[in-house]
């Protein structure tokens, strides 16, 4: 379990935006992980998917990090930002682009 | 599953929530809730959220395949109309 979390950290940490999904950006396997990629297509913005249909352990293992119990899950910049619902709606209020080009803008890390 | 199980059960674990709960396939497994509710606010979109997941419990791991949520303080709620 230990492992897992250092995984998902570290995958967190390396990558500005993380969408961990059923599926990958060009066949999600479930409509609401699609609907979060488009967004962030929508935005332009790089980035980094987890299949979590791949990986068991990553599977179980994001739903007890983020004490959440459903996956798509995003991440900016380390920080969990929320499922599906919460992503549509900080994109349609407008909330989400700020948040992601800030996170694009700072450090110069991937 | 169905609707009204889900209602009880949020309103049962955040007191004083207006709940509402709709099955979009009829299949007992897909659900859409809004949920409103005073200790919403002053929350962000995620605590409130986990919330409502946390008084599913169990049933949210288990038998609820998809919930879509919308969490309102009783102001946002009324802005909504």
């Amino acid at each position: 379990m230990a492992d897992v979390a250092e995984k998902i950290q570290s995958t967190i940490n390396n990558n500005k935006i993380v969408l961990f999904m059923k599926g990958n950006r060009s066949f999600p396997q479930c409509g609401f992980s699609a609907a979060t990629v488009e967004i962030f297509e929508q935005l332009g913005a790089p980035f980094e998917t987890v299949d979590v249909l791949q990986d068991m352990e990553i599977r179980e293992g994001i739903k007890r990090f983020s004490n959440w119990p459903t996956i798509p899950q995003v991440y900016i910049n380390g920080k969990f930002v929320g499922g599906c619902d919460i992503v549509r709606e900080l994109y349609e209020s407008g909330e989400l682009e700020p948040m992601v080009k800030q996170a694009l803008a700072a450090g110069a890390g991937k | 599953m169905d609707a009204s199980e889900i209602e009880h059960m949020i309103a049962n674990g955040i007191p004083g929530a207006r709940v509402e709960v709709r099955d979009y396939t009829g299949g007992g497994d897909h659900f859409e809730a809004v949920v409103v509710s005073e200790s919403f606010e002053g929350k962000t979109l995620v605590e409130r959220h986990q919330a409502v997941y946390n008084a599913l419990g169990d049933a949210m791991r288990a038998r609820v395949h998809a919930l879509t949520l919308k969490t309102l303080t009783p102001a946002q709620h009324a802005n909504r109309r």
